[in-house]
């Protein structure tokens, strides 16, 4: 198949280094918060900027690319802004903006200590993250991929309890662990091959691996990215981390970190091994097993968790495996509906963490059981909280909905009615772990929280926004983005036969 | 079997030697004791490669007339000489630095003992 | 035209330099540092010029006295050397740069001395490196131990009696060296290593020569701290002074290291020792062995200089494993992780040094957060080193340690691969353990009044940053470390 042409651009390394820059100025102006807060902005709006600029050129198929150098013989340090990294790269420089006003409000709201570690900390996530987006290969990729870990690192421990650094180490010792295994992969390929670029529809040269290596590679790059993508059994990492402060929880843990690791699943899939290989070796089968399992293990555990923040938490363990679920059954709809879910997801869960934070920050109440009626007080919050709510249930016509009914697509093509089960059941659980919080705020009677008492707006337009936004995307996908065109032009990218022609 | 003691019984001379200093310098406690093992470890060393430039009826490495220098089988090999007189002031180098060490070590803890110096640095 | 004289003049400027500073040291309490210094930078610039002439021509020999080998002695620049010469005046440069204030602080009256020696320790590992003669190389192996047991010895005298121990170990270490070159002398008739190796060639392997060579493998083992001969490296690296541990602890080792690769794969021929007599196969596995040792033996420290010791156990071990591998990229590895580990310890030392300035106990359990604060310069230098310890991109162990998996993978070694994912992971536990206590309060109650600055001083942070984001540097560079510089240094068979 043809390789989709390429035009070099400065744009792509814009994108990563504008945050990297910020990253120093911010170091810089510690003592000027006020500034300080004005460089992340600046930055989020440029990279936001970068990316879209990039959208036009990745529709059309064209991607820019951007080699800085070697970064060792015959492999290249270089971006390419090819369809699937534009498509992630967007949803993370989207919602950095909107994250970022938020956790202005947030971190002075709650009076937090060392914000300028953790406004540096976050633009240097963000760069990573772009970088993991716009990697051209794998040694590129796991370059970012050890800087996310890095950046994210000072994060997860921000409040410096010993529980925190106690998430920071399991942190820690789950990811370098999965960045080693990533390594060896790579160093295999690179041994075998000599090549590393990614290559939609398969990297691998058929022929010079073995069934029983191609199995090994897959348990390696598994481990690598799943992670970070919450992977039952590798997902312990991801409920303790919740120590972190409510942005970085929104941002990251909802966003930037395990969307990096399901992004990258959807390339180790997509682009490193090809659906050809992933069915001829058996692996599909393999991964929707343990992504389906995830599936219903994480949303039975996230009903059983009284504090919101950890029900989130499973809640994403489960939802990161529907993508993963429908990357490993390599249908076109099923990677539509993955990457749409990519999306969808992000917005939703970032809505429903941001609530949790603002309730955080101005009820000081983090259980479940301690929201009785409290909707009355914080309207919007929880206004916002159920539109997530039944989004992530999949409920029209929010964009969870559109998501949802293309990864049943996804099954049905496949034949596998077991997964459209996995997804149907996962839904009503969904339902019963998220409705209450729901029920709870808004008809549970509260005394105490009569009168009208919303969090501060830095706080609850952000919130507000993104509910809003995932309505609008589950009503017209490609009104403000072609998010639908892109991730169609995507899966065909991968799978440019269906069905695929060996068994 | 004989002839390797006859033939060869200068290296194992030398090869006693070697052990009573290795022996010396790892089992004594006496850091001195230990100085003494190294110098005997050192020396023979420098003997042994005094006994492998020496040559049965060689004459020493200083031009003689009657000898000339066509036939140099009647020398014996000088090298090995003029590198022991490097290693040898190696040798006193190494035994001055080691003294002024045992001198400040004893001047702190007043001990040369090695048990003894052990408890002390504690 | 100076190429041809690089190798003699980097040797002369070091020993030249050494005999001066007493003499004019009655003129100024700070000129033995300012000429130490400069003769580093001076010996820097000369092998900058002579490197990319040796690329370019081919080795340069210089006949010392004009004596023509294999009679007279001659000193070899080719790109291992240079890039080794190179290495050892960079890093010693910056180590030395730092020492303005730890020399004096911790050896009151005795700069003058001080310096001298260690410009005899950096002349001699230059000699070391670039000398073409293996009893020339015993001398100036013994040079730089003895002159290296005078700096580290001096001080207090824990480090007295820890250089001692040093001392005995590392006399026999020469000593069975010198039997070892004794031994191939009788068998060859010639020191000269050129010369030895091309009747080696035609001759072939002896069973004396056999002996030979594994004296000379356990003496330079004994030097480089192979493990198990590592016994007396710990106590000297604690307990000796700051600039003295800086200095020998990068660069002592490695440049034994050296001489191990360069009598392995230069003067025998690679496949001896690959294949006939299995000395690197023996070596690898010390390597591994030392790796795994020398991390879990860190992991037990309280003491950071201790643990920075054995860390260095743990760091030669890699370049053993390299050196073991026997490959193209098990050397590459090798090469670039002596270069990156040397700056990496330098700056770990360093940064040790900076707390030993500021009054500050070594004892990791007694680090603090306030440390951050008080000296966030030093701090970011630790992390930066450190995270190049892990391993982890874009920082220059990153690239090493890519170089040496590639390598164990080629020759099948799965225990070499484990052995080094396993290390970065330990190799992380006890680098992390340090940098949360760095920076996190870890529930400790927490002052916020903030505390006097104690990094004011130029010459103690510049160097150690300087160190720092030169790994960075470095991992950038490292294609172009590999291609030009080590690619071109590789032996002949692989």
């Amino acid at each position: 198949m043809d390789v989709s042409p390429t035009y070099d651009s400065f744009v792509p390394a814009v994108a990563v280094l504008v945050s990297l820059v910020a990253t120093g100025l911010i170091v810089l102006s510690g003592r000027w918060p006020n500034l300080r807060e004005g460089w992340t902005l600046l930055a989020g709006v440029v990279k936001f900027g970068c990316v879209v600029s990039l959208l036009p050129d990745a529709l059309a198929g064209r991607a820019a690319t951007f080699t800085v150098q070697e970064s060792v013989p015959g492999v290249d340090l270089s971006l390419r802004a090819d369809p699937l990294g534009v498509f992630f790269a967007l949803i993370a420089s989207t919602l950095w903006i909107v994250t970022s006003i938020y956790s202005i409000g947030y971190m002075r709201g709650n009076g937090e200590k060392r914000q300028t570690r953790f406004f540096a900390s976050f633009a240097l996530s963000l760069s990573a993250t772009i970088g993991i987006a716009f990697a051209e290969n794998l040694l590129t990729f796991l370059i970012f991929y050890e800087l996310l870990t890095l950046a994210t690192y000072p994060l997860v421990v921000h409040k410096e309890t010993p529980e925190a650094i106690r998430s920071g180490r399991m942190y820690l010792t789950y990811a370098l662990t999965a960045g080693l295994c990533f390594l060896v992969a790579t160093a295999w390929i690179y041994l075998v091959q000599g090549n590393l670029d990614f290559h939609a529809g398969g990297m691998l040269e058929s022929g010079l691996f073995s069934p029983d290596a191609l199995r090994g590679l897959f348990v390696l790059f598994m481990v690598g990215v799943g992670v970070k993508s919450g992977l039952m059994p590798l997902h312990s990492w991801l409920p303790a981390a919740m120590v972190a402060p409510t942005p970085v929880s929104a941002l990251l843990h909802a966003v930037a970190v395990v969307k990096s690791g399901v992004f990258g699943v959807i390339r180790v899939v997509g682009f490193v091994f090809g659906p050809e290989l992933m069915a001829g070796a058996g692996l599909d089968v393999v991964l929707a097993i343990v992504a389906g399992a995830t599936i219903l293990l994480a949303s039975m555990i996230a009903m059983r968790q009284d504090n919101l923040k950890k029900r989130l938490a499973y809640s994403t363990v489960g939802h990161l495996s529907y993508i993963v679920l429908g990357a490993a059954m390599l249908t076109p709809a099923g990677f539509t509906g993955g990457l749409l879910h990519m999306g969808a997801h992000a917005l939703m869960k970032i809505t429903l963490f941001m609530c949790a934070g603002a309730i955080y920050v101005h009820m000081h109440k983090t259980e479940v059981s301690q929201l009785d009626g409290m909707g009355r007080a914080m309207p919007w919050t929880f206004g916002a909280f159920a539109v997530g709510a039944l989004g992530l249930a999949g409920i029209p016509p929010i964009n969870g909905f559109l998501s949802k009914y293309y990864l049943g697509l996804g099954a049905v093509e496949s034949g596998q009615l077991v997964v459209l089960g996995v997804y149907l059941l996962s839904g009503l659980l969904n339902a019963v772990y998220f409705f209450p919080v729901v029920l709870r705020g808004f008809f549970r009677p509260a005394p105490a929280y009569e009168r009208y008492n919303e969090a501060s707006p830095w706080m609850v337009v952000p919130l507000c926004l993104t509910a809003v936004l995932a309505v609008v995307f589950g009503l017209f996908p490609d009104l403000l983005a072609p998010i639908y065109s892109l991730a169609s032009g995507i899966s065909a990218e991968i799978l440019p036969t269906f069905p695929l022609n060996s068994p | 079997m004989t002839e390797l003691v006859h033939d060869y019984y200068a290296y194992w001379f030398c090869f006693g030697l070697l052990t009573l200093g290795l022996y010396g310098m790892l089992l004594k406690r006496n850091l001195v004791k230990k100085v003494i093992g190294l110098s005997i470890f050192q020396v023979s060393i420098i003997l042994f490669f005094i006994i492998a430039a020496y040559k049965d009826g060689g004459t020493v490495p200083v031009l003689d007339e009657r000898l000339g220098v066509a036939e140099s089988a009647y020398y014996i090999n000088p090298l090995p000489h003029t590198l022991m007189l490097t290693a040898i002031v190696v040798g006193v180098a190494t035994l001055g630095v080691a003294f002024a060490l045992l001198i400040r070590i004893y001047g702190k803890y007043g001990t040369l003992d090695e048990d003894v110096l052990i408890e002390r640095m504690k | 035209m100076i190429p041809d004289h690089v190798a003699v003049i980097s040797i002369v400027v070091f020993l030249l330099t050494a005999i001066i500073i007493p003499l004019v040291s009655r003129w100024g309490d700070r000129l033995p540092y300012a000429m130490a210094v400069a003769a580093c930078a001076v010996v820097f610039i000369l092998n900058a010029i002579g490197l990319p002439a040796v690329l370019a021509a081919g080795e340069i020999h210089y006949a010392l006295g004009g004596w023509e080998p294999p009679i007279g002695i001659e000193l070899v620049l080719d790109p291992l050397s240079a890039f080794f010469v190179l290495m050892i005046s960079g890093v010693a440069g910056i180590v030395l740069w730092h020492s303005s204030r730890p020399v004096p602080a911790e050896l009151p009256g005795r700069g003058s001395v001080f310096y001298s020696a260690a410009l005899l320790t950096l002349g001699a590992l230059s000699g070391m490196v670039l000398t073409g003669d293996l009893f020339n190389l015993y001398v100036f192996l013994e040079i730089a131990a003895l002159s290296g047991y005078a700096l580290l010895g001096s001080g207090t005298a824990r480090a007295a009696a820890a250089t001692f121990r040093y001392l005995i170990l590392g006399t026999v270490g020469a000593s069975l060296y010198l039997l070892g070159i004794g031994l191939i002398f009788l068998e060859t008739g010639t020191l000269n290593m050129a010369d030895l190796s091309a009747i080696l060639a035609v001759t072939g392997l002896s069973p004396l020569l056999v002996i030979g060579i594994v004296f000379i493998v356990a003496g330079i083992g004994l030097k480089m701290a192979l493990f198990p001969l590592h016994l007396w490296l710990p106590d000297v690296y604690t307990a000796g002074s700051t600039t003295a541990t800086a200095l020998i602890a990068p660069l002592g080792t490695k440049v034994a290291a050296y001489v191990l690769f360069r009598l392995l794969f230069f003067v025998l021929e690679p496949d001896w020792v690959r294949v006939d007599l299995p000395v690197t196969t023996v070596i690898g596995w010390l390597g591994a062995a030392g790796i795994v040792w020398g991390s879990i033996m860190a992991i037990a420290q309280d003491n950071l200089r201790r643990m920075l010791a054995y860390s260095s156990v743990a760091q030669i071990g890699y370049i053993a494993l390299g050196l073991g591998l026997g490959n193209a990229h098990g050397f590459i590895g090798a090469m670039l992780h002596a270069l990156n580990h040397a700056c990496m310890k330098a700056c770990l030392f360093l940064v040790s040094g900076n707390l030993r300035a500021a009054g500050r106990s070594q004892s990791i359990a007694e680090l603090d957060h306030s440390l951050q604060r008080s000296m966030p310069w030093t701090a970011a230098a630790f992390t930066l080193a450190a995270i190049s310890m892990i391993g982890l991109p874009p920082l220059a162990g990153f690239f090493s340690k890519w170089y040496l998996l590639l390598g164990s993978w080629e020759q099948g070694s799965w225990i070499f691969l484990a052995v080094i994912v396993i290390s970065s992971l330990l190799n992380a536990v006890y680098f992390f353990r340090v940098i949360e206590r760095m920076y996190l309060a870890g529930g400790a109650k927490t002052d916020d009044k903030a505390p006097e600055r104690l990094d004011r001083h130029v010459n103690l942070v510049a160097p150690a940053v300087v160190l720092g984001v030169g790994l960075l540097l470095l991992g950038f560079a490292n294609v172009v470390i590999v291609n030009f510089l080590i690619r071109p240094m590789l032996p002949g068979g692989f």
